[in-house]
Formats: C-alpha cells, sequence, structure tokens
C-alpha cells in the first residue's frame, strides 16, 4: 500500500526525524490560510505548493487544464511583496491545481485528479542527496541506498554512475550499526553538525522501515540546509499489505481513489485482479499460471485484458464474482478461463462458471481449459450447461482459441 | 534417489486448522509418514485419520488408512517423541514466522512453510534466526514438496506425479503442477518436485535446489520455472553455467506484466526496472537453459535439452 507524502511526513515527524513544517489544504481558502502560520514558524517568506498523488515525477508533471502550471510549485513572490503576495499567489496556484488532471512521467497519459496540497514551508538548501530503506531479496534484509545524487532518479544513478551509490545492510537484530551510519555520512561528505543530524535521521529511518512494515521508504531528496540541518524534502512510504493487519493507523491512510475500483472489488472478494489494456479476460487459479496465461495470449497474438488469480481454494461464489469483474469490463471481447486444479476442484469451478452465466449472461465468446482434479466431471457440468462454452486442450491450445474468437 | 524428502522422511504438522487438517489427510492417504502435530492447546490428545488410500502414492498398502497422531505442545517435544525429521506449517501468517523459527531451534532437518501472507519482515528476522541452524526453510507460500510414491509434504495434488528422472524447482504451484503433469505424460517422470515459494524472502533458492539436483545421481534433468521479481533467477543461470552439466530447461512468467504492479505472489513485482521477465529469459539463454515460450511447452523444452 502507498501514502501520500503529507502523511509519511506525518509517520516520520512522530519518530523524530526531520521534515519541513507543512499544512494540508483540500481547497484554495484553506492553502491561502496555511500561508501566513508556515511563514512565522519557520522566518522563510518561500513556501511550496505540492500537489498530493501517489504518483511520482510531480514536479515535472503538468496540468492538462493549465499546461503552464507543474505538479510542485515554489512561491516567491512573497520575498518582495510580503505574507499577503503568498497568499494570493497560493490561492492562485491552487484553484487551479485542485480539481485538475495532474499528467506526469508515472501517471499516464490519464493523468491523476488532484483532490489534495501539501503546502510546505521553503527551505534553504545547501545539498541534496538520496536515502532510501528497502528490501534487498538476495539477501533477505533490509538495506540502506544513500547517494550525493539527490533529485535524481535513482534507477538513473545506478546505470550511469553506480560508484555512487551507497549501500549498507541491516542487521534485524541489530538495526543499523552506528559505524554503518557513520561510513555512510562520510561517504556522503558530511561533517561537523550535518554529519551528527544525520546520523539520527539515518538510524531513526531504519529502526522506522522495521517498525512500521515499509516495503519502501525513499527520500529524494535528502536536503542538507546551510546551518547543517538533516530534513526531508520529500517522503515516499509504500507498506507491506500482509503487514498492516498490525497498523491500524497506517491502514487508515489508505487512499482508495488513488485506486481501480475493480481491483478493490476484487480484493474485497480475496481475488487478486489487475486490470490491464487488451480485449481477452481472464480467470485462473495461481498467481503464477495467471500471470502465464496472460503471456501465452500475447503469445499467440492476444493481449490480455487483466490479471486474475482466483487462488487455490475459491468457491462458487468467488468464481461467480470473479466472472461478474471481467463481463463488466467493456473491453473485454472473449474470456478465458485456464484452470489447472489441484486443490481446487475442476467440478467447483465449472459449477461456478455455470452458475455466473447464469446470473449475469454472456455477451462473448468463452474459452474454458481445465485440468487437474475431477476434470472429467467438470466437463460434463459445462457440457450439460448448454453454455455456449469451447472447451480446449491445454493453454495454449485455449489462448489461441480465444484471441481467434475475439477477432 | 530423491532429494530433501523420501520414504524415511518422518513428518509432523504446525497448525492443524482446517487446512492443515484436510492436508495431513491427503498426506497421510498418499502414504507420507506423519507422525504427530503441535498445538499446545491440545498437548496430550491425538487426532485420528481415516480414509481410503490415495493409490498414485506410496505402493503396497491396504485400501483403507486409519491413524491417530500424537498432539504435543511444542516442536521439541514432538521431535523427542517421534523422531520426526520434517515439520510442515499451515499456521496463520501472525504466527508462522515463529513457528518455523521453533522448527529451527529444534533441530529438524527440514520446515516446509506453505503460509501465505507472512509479513516480510518476519520473514527477514526468521531468516537470520534460521542462518546457524541446521534447519533447512523450503517456502514460504509454497506448495510444498515431493517425491513421488514416497513422500508428499505440501498442498499439490498427487496423483498427476510419477517417479522418474526430472527434477523440478518453481517459485509458482500452478505452473509446477503443468510441469510436473506434462512430465508424467511424456514419461520422464520427475526425481522431487520443490516449490520455494512466491514470497520476496524464502528460505531456500532457486540455487540451492539446483545444487541439490545438480549432486543427485538419479536426476538427468532439471526444469526451473520463475517469475518477474528479483534476481533469484539470474544467480540461478549464473549457476548453472559454471557448475551444472545436466540439462536445464525453464519458463519466466510476467512477460507481459506492467512494472509497478505486484502480480498475486508478494514477490512478484518489476520495481526500477528491476526484475523483468525479458532480463531473465535472457540470462537463462545465455546459461545454455532451453527457455519454454509459452508453460504448454515446458515438457517440450526439457525433451530438447536432454537432446
Amino acid at each position: 500500500m502507498k501514502i501520500h507524502e503529507y502523511q509519511a511526513k506525518e509517520l516520520m515527524a512522530a519518530r523524530g526525524i526531520a521534515v519541513p513544517q507543512g499544512r494540508v489544504a483540500t481547497t484554495a481558502d484553506e492553502a491561502a490560510a496555511a500561508v501566513r502560520s508556515l511563514v512565522e514558524a519557520s522566518g522563510n517568506p518561500v513556501v511550496v505548493v505540492k500537489s498530493q498523488i501517489h504518483a511520482g515525477g510531480r514536479g515535472k508533471g503538468t496540468f492538462r487544464e493549465h499546461p503552464d502550471v507543474s505538479g510542485v510549485e515554489v512561491v516567491t513572490s512573497g520575498i518582495d511583496g510580503g505574507v499577503e503576495a503568498t497568499e494570493s499567489a497560493v490561492r492562485e496556484l491552487a484553484a487551479a491545481m485542485l480539481g485538475s488532471t495532474l499528467v506526469t512521467i508515472q501517471t499516464g497519459e490519464e493523468g491523476k485528479q488532484v483532490s489534495r496540497l501539501y503546502i510546505e514551508q521553503g527551505i534553504d538548501i545547501a545539498r541534496e542527496l538520496y536515502l532510501s530503506v528497502l528490501l534487498d531479496r538476495a539477501q533477505g534484509r533490509n538495506i540502506v541506498m544513500a547517494s550525493t545524487e539527490g533529485g535524481m532518479e535513482i534507477e538513473k544513478v545506478a546505470e550511469e554512475t553506480p560508484e555512487k551509490i551507497l549501500r549498507h545492510t541491516i542487521d534485524p537484530a541489530i538495526g543499523l550499526a552506528d559505524f554503518q551510519a557513520a561510513a555512510i555520512a562520510r561517504g556522503l561528505g558530511l561533517e561537523g553538525t550535518a554529519a551528527k543530524n544525520f546520523l539520527g535521521f539515518v538510524k531513526a529511518l531504519a529502526d522506522g522501515a522495521a517498525e512500521w512494515d515499509t516495503d519502501l521508504i525513499e527520500i529524494n531528496p535528502l536536503v542538507v540546509t546551510a546551518d547543517g540541518e538533516v530534513m526531508a524534502l520529500d517522503g515516499k512510504m509504500a507498506f507491506d499489505d500482509n503487514a498492516l493487519y498490525r497498523h491500524p493507523d497506517i491502514a487508515d491512510m489508505r487512499d482508495e481513489s488513488e485506486e481501480d475500483p475493480a481491483e478493490l472489488e476484487a480484493k474485497s472478494a480475496g481475488l487478486s485482479y489487475i486490470n490491464l489494456d487488451g480485449n481477452i479476460g481472464c480467470l485462473v487459479n495461481g498467481a503464477g499460471l495467471a500471470m502465464a496465461t496472460m503471456d501465452t495470449i500475447k503469445h499467440v497474438g492476444g493481449e490480455p485484458a487483466n490479471f486474475l488469480d482466483v487462488g487455490g481454494g475459491a468457491s462458487a461464489e468467488q468464481v461467480a464474482t470473479a466472472f461478474g469483474i471481467i463481463t463488466r469490463d467493456p473491453k473485454v471481447k472473449g474470456i478465458f478461463v485456464n484452470i489447472f486444479g489441484g486443490i481446487m476442484r475442476c467440478d467447483v469451478l465449472a459449477t461456478g462458471i455455470v452458475d455466473a452465466v447464469q446470473q449475469v449472461g454472456l455477451e462473448v465468446p468463452l474459452v474454458v481449459r481445465l485440468e487437474g482434479t475431477n476434470v472429467e466431471e467438470g466437463k460434463a457440468i459445462i457440457r450439460q450447461s448448454d453454455l455456449d462454452v469451447v472447451a480446449a486442450d491445454d493453454m495454449k491450445d485455449g489462448a489461441a482459441k480465444i484471441v481467434e474468437l475475439a477477432r | 534417489m530423491s532429494i530433501l524428502v523420501d520414504q524415511e522422511t518422518r513428518v509432523i504438522i504446525q497448525g492443524l486448522g482446517s487446512t492443515g487438517r484436510f492436508h495431513t489427510e491427503k498426506a497421510i492417504a498418499y502414504g507420507t509418514r506423519m507422525v504427530g502435530a503441535v498445538h499446545p492447546s491440545r498437548a496430550g490428545t491425538t487426532e485420528v485419520f481415516e480414509g481410503e488410500t490415495d493409490h498414485s502414492g506410496v505402493p503396497g498398502r491396504d485400501d483403507t488408512y486409519s491413524v491417530e497422531l500424537p498432539i504435543f505442545a511444542s516442536v521439541a517435544e514432538a521431535v523427542e517423541a517421534t523422531g520426526a525429521t520434517a515439520s510442515v506449517v499451515y499456521v496463520p501468517p501472525p504466527f508462522a514466522a515463529d513457528a518455523i523459527m521453533e522448527a529451527g531451534h529444534s533441530g529438524l532437518d527440514l520446515v516446509v512453510a506453505i503460509t501465505e501472507g507472512i509479513p516480510v519482515g518476519d520473514m527477514v528476522v526468521a531468516k537470520r534466526y534460521l542462518a546457524d541452524k541446521v534447519t533447512r526453510l523450503i517456502g514460504p507460500n509454497c506448495p510444498g514438496v515431493i517425491t513421488p510414491r514416497q513422500c508428499k509434504i505440501g498442498i499439490m495434488p498427487g496423483y498427476i506425479h510419477q517417479p522418474g528422472k526430472i527434477g523440478v524447482v518453481s517459485r509458482s504451484g500452478t505452473l509446477t503442477y503443468e510441469a510436473v503433469h506434462q512430465l508424467t505424460r511424456l514419461g520422464l517422470g520427475q526425481t522431487t518436485a520443490v516449490g520455494i515459494g512466491g514470497d520476496p524472502v524464502n528460505g531456500t533458492n532457486f540455487v540451492d535446489v539446483l545444487r541439490l539436483f545438480h549432486e543427485d545421481d538419479d536426476t538427468e534433468g532439471v526444469i526451473m520455472i520463475g517469475e518477474i521479481g528479483g534476481t533469484a533467477e539470474e544467480e540461478a543461470a549464473e549457476f548453472v553455467a559454471r557448475h551444472m552439466d545436466k540439462p536445464v530447461a525453464g519458463f519466466i512468467a510476467g512477460t507481459t506484466a506492467p512494472p509497478g504492479k505486484r502480480m498475486g505472489h508478494a514477490g512478484a513485482i518489476v520495481s526500477g526496472g528491476k526484475g523483468t521477465a525479458g532480463a531473465k529469459i535472457a540470462a537463462m539463454e545465455e546459461a545454455g537453459i532451453v527457455v519454454a515460450p509459452t508453460p504448454t511447452d515446458m515438457g517440450s523444452a526439457m525433451v530438447e535439452a536432454l537432446g
């Protein structure tokens, strides 16, 4: 699960990790009202207006309705014009941003509607660094990754100048050791107050990753101010869904408007579903088989409309829900059911399909491939149902048949 | 011969809920030597399993079975009393990592964790705990391990397997069944089929299993089935190139998976351009592995690799 920048900063601040001061605004008036207290608290006339969406690349993204406005705007009019000038500039920007569609490199062409802004104090930046805590799967441990190349995409740094990335493995029994934090500070060229502040920052962040069950915490940029303060200027966090049960406060931060409605419906029915761009709907048991089914459709010249794993022990009701999600998708021109029954019995699956078709109807071709436990009973149920179903011998045969029928 | 499990393997179960009970019944029907269960609140009692023998399993048994499994308060007590060598974990996700560590503490040879949905942070801790223990962990979030007609630990359907000469190792359950089914139809059969699981942090990885198959005299070829996410397949390909002279075939799921989306398995995600199917397939082909274009072709890819 992802959360917004302002939420990530709330979590960090609560752990004593330094972040700039900021206020959330959902209207232009709220945005303007945030200005005065921020300027007074920080003594800095500059404020930053930041769109809150889950996708990255906000600073370089622009609004479809206002191509001259970017997703993150720095407001400097207060330097000469005072707080009133800042307030009116922020109000104007907020009015343009709120309700408009921000298109960034990560949102795709359709963009993302902005319904929340974060108004933040301006920071006098001396250096921009990169810092993250993430899982290193090969070791089965979290690592701290740091780089002097703040503000750049880390993938790009890894490709072009891999020597500029520092990596330190966190022992789960110890946390990030002091000597490791010190080595990172030295590697980043930090000295004096900045180095001291960084040690506290990085250790708190490493501990936070373990305590919050994050998949990823990325601070890009991490900034050092002229007087040696170290702060998270941006903050991205993603959490392990399987651990959310023990973090109800974090689970409450979920923003369902950032998620696909069909994916949410599937999740609440215990199904794993991902919406894609093609026209062949897939209903499969097992994650690996579901991915491979998409691949096979592509291999025979088609395009999958979705990933859908009904799981190992799905009930007839879950199968019916899954079928409903697929048939309601207007881009679906054919459906491929691909089941290798292990724990799941083919007769249960077949009953679920027949029930679902009777409930929701079927207006597109349907190809069913059944294999495994009780396969003959399953095939008999489908044969006797008088449904217009094409049987397939194996998954490649089934994929070829549905791609042909959907043309 | 086989790897990891055989007719001598003595198995206890941790997590005797409805799922655990269901699969214990299937394992006993198959002929697996189930010798006990761990369930603190029911320690000192027994659980009776009765039913019809699955004749696709261990040969030479009566048509029905009746087994009374003793229940123990801890893994250590179960091992002491039964001489168990392996354990299978069906414990619910919040408590599963602790169950795995308990198995490690008790000196078992093998713990097979079937549970799906264990927090990654818990597995990071469990993996570190097991680092200096003798116990090998398979999984979690896996179908288990089977040596046909000898021992079935996990949730796979037994009857699709057949003793033979191909080792199977996979991150996906249902794709393992596809491969096994094809090998059985082709008459190649399996020495052992191992599901290493779909989670980002697991116990035994591809390289570990490939090494075991490499050293197993009866295994003449290996099918490895990977998927997007992480770099375990690339490391496996390097191992194959450097150390294996047995033919290897493979398949990678997720060529069409969009980046940044978790495809069902917690570990199946392309992030930051890492873990793509394309990179894995390229590394495997570079290592001389015959990569099947679709899962339907896994069996024929193995035949091709065998030459």
